[in-house]
């Protein structure tokens, strides 16, 4: 071995090293979702234990459904208003003439960086006012309010990149907007939108302050929830571990499937 | 943000209309498909601020009702006389700072790892995307109670494996669990910004570099590192946007305690514990300035990103 192809190896070692120390919070996570709660938390840690799926047992015994179809109404509720609002503004912001692009684009990534701190005293005491707390409708509205400037953003990027000579093509052959949108633009930018979505549920999932503040019991989502299994009284690793690890299941796994999209958005929502 | 509104004075000439239909009609239809999404906007989160500005005008503690009225900057008063703002600035400058360039620069080191192409290059990517990806209430969960926890967390074993005594994490150091734990969430988004910094560079000129002679740490140095310049700018500055409004670990692993309330859980805590309305919305309006100083840095960097790429092109 040639000393370059030796450095190699050993960068190649190095950097195996680090991403699985990084990635292990995770693996131990779900290794421990599987063990029973006398060996969930030890000393020393149980490596072999009798592998069970009691965990998951008590978890779905606790009720924890409720709470994921809450968690999963409100994400992709959200994300589907998301860009029913979002796809045409962006169209409209990068390939319709609008007066003022950047004013209004200016708005858009300013709202993104207001920090809810910012809205979130009256809209708690107006949804109290209407009887809106624990309602998933509302939390709903509120995350389309939270998602779509990034949703926009990065829409726009993506039309951004539509050949120009395909939209003039059509609108020369007198394609009307709708078919201009649905059938010329709409094709191309599909795995735009799909990053886009994909972001908001994410966030949409993931989300704890609003959720933990607006619902209580009927419309409580999974993070807030997941803050239940911490138990003062006795051993509750294996089953919090368990609540944990189906909470992150569908995030985890959709951005690993749609993993060039999601790195594709990432990378245009923050650097386009 | 309404201050942030006032828009960079430079505009760029209309593009001429599409042939064949009128410059009127494709302004009209451009606004139909414009406003929807700007009104929700605005609706959602632009008049709830203008409210938190007027509420924190007012004396007004949800315990007595009764009691409400006009104080004009009363509440700003005790805001930043009281000693808590000032201490919760101090708390959310210091999560805010060091796990920004703690994900920033490890966020760098696997980026330029992960760049090369080695045997599972992509598993390896996979991986270490997924903390980002990870519930941030699951994630506090898991680290303070599986990794800090001080008889039984995975922490303080590794610390026994090579000899060094155990560590009280959660009650003697808060601050390094939440740092630790932001990090970690937040190292595989700076690694994606910096990643495409990466695959963006003109392979030519590494080459033409290797061709000279230079080697890799010097081409890293002096090419590589001014090329990623604006991508570790607008890594540093998105996290930080994010980072300022953390939440989540503090309300699950310390609920403020040892110098970890931040600014939203202060406002989080007098709103919503303390019941104080006025005070409450008076630190909200604080948190939104200091946002504002942070944004408006943020937002030039965007812009001047976004200004050379051209608007539409």
């Amino acid at each position: 071995m040639t000393p370059s192809r030796l450095r190699g190896s050993l960068v190649t070692a190095v950097t195996w090293v680090l991403v699985l120390a990084f990635f292990f919070p995770v693996a131990w996570m779900v290794f421990t979702a599987f063990k029973p709660e006398h060996q969930a938390a030890t000393v020393p840690p149980t490596f072999a234990p009798d592998f069970t799926l009691d965990g998951f047992d008590a978890v779905f015994n606790r009720d924890m459904l409720p709470y994921l179809i809450n968690s999963l109404s409100a994400s992709v509720g959200s994300t589907l208003l998301v860009l029913v609002l979002a796809v045409p503004a962006a169209y409209a912001l990068s390939i319709r003439p609008v007066v003022n692009v950047r004013d209004a684009l200016f708005f858009f990534i300013s709202t993104r960086f207001m920090p809810v701190a910012a809205s979130i005293i009256p809209v708690y005491l107006l949804l109290q006012s209407v009887g809106g707390l624990d309602n998933i409708t509302w939390l709903t509205i509120l995350y389309v309010g939270v998602n779509l400037p990034i949703a926009v953003w990065m829409m726009r990027s993506f039309l951004a990149e539509v050949p120009r000579e395909l939209i003039e093509a059509a609108q020369l052959d007198g394609a009307r907007l709708g078919t201009e949108i649905f059938r010329v633009v709409l094709p191309i930018v599909m795995p735009g939108v799909a990053a886009a979505g994909l972001i908001c549920f994410i966030f949409a999932w993931n989300e704890f302050f609003l959720a933990n503040l607006l619902t209580a019991q009927v419309a409580r989502t999974t993070p807030p929830f997941l803050t239940s299994f911490v138990d003062g009284r006795g051993q509750f690793l294996a089953v919090l571990s368990a609540a944990a690890t189906v909470a992150i299941v569908p995030v985890v796994l959709a951005g690993w499937i749609a993993q060039k999209q999601l790195v594709r958005g990432l990378a245009m929502g923050a650097i386009k | 943000m309404t201050v942030l509104m006032t828009a960079p004075t430079r505009r760029r000439p209309r593009r001429p209309p599409p042939a064949g239909s009128g410059r009127a009609r494709g302004l009209a239809v451009s606004r139909a498909l414009l406003w929807p999404a700007l009104a929700t906007s605005i609706v959602l989160t632009q008049i709830p601020f203008v409210l938190t500005i007027y509420y924190s005008l007012q004396r007004w503690n949800m315990l007595r009702p009764g009691d409400r009225g006009f104080t004009g900057l009363d509440n700003y008063v005790s805001v930043l006389s009281d000693g808590s703002f000032l201490s919760s600035l101090g708390a959310t400058v210091a999560v805010t700072g060091s796990s920004v360039v703690l994900s920033t620069l490890l966020g760098m080191l696997f980026a330029v790892l992960l760049d090369r192409s080695f045997l599972g290059r992509g598993v390896a990517r996979t991986l270490m995307i997924t903390p980002f990806l990870v519930m941030p209430a699951a994630a506090a969960l898991v680290w303070k109670w599986s990794i800090f926890d001080a008889a039984t967390g995975m922490a303080n074993w590794g610390l026994g494996l090579v000899g060094l005594p155990p560590v009280a994490w959660n009650t003697e150091l808060p601050m390094v669990t939440i740092i630790v734990v932001l990090t970690w969430q937040y190292t595989p988004f700076a690694m994606l910004i910096l990643l495409a910094g990466l695959q963006a560079q003109n392979k030519d000129v590494l080459e033409a570099a290797a061709v000279d002679g230079a080697g890799a740490l010097r081409t890293f140095g002096s090419i590589t590192l001014p090329h990623l310049r604006q991508y570790v700018e607008i890594a540093v500055l998105l996290a930080s946007i994010m980072l300022l409004q953390v939440f989540d670990p503090i309300a699950i692993m310390t609920r403020g305690t040892g110098g970890t309330k931040t600014l939203s859980y202060l406002l989080y805590e007098r709103a919503f514990i303390g019941l104080e309305v006025g005070e409450a919305a008076a630190y909200g309006v604080m948190t939104v300035l200091v946002t504002i100083v942070v944004a408006s840095v943020a937002l030039r960097t965007l812009f001047k990103v976004f200004s050379t790429e051209g608007v539409g092109r």
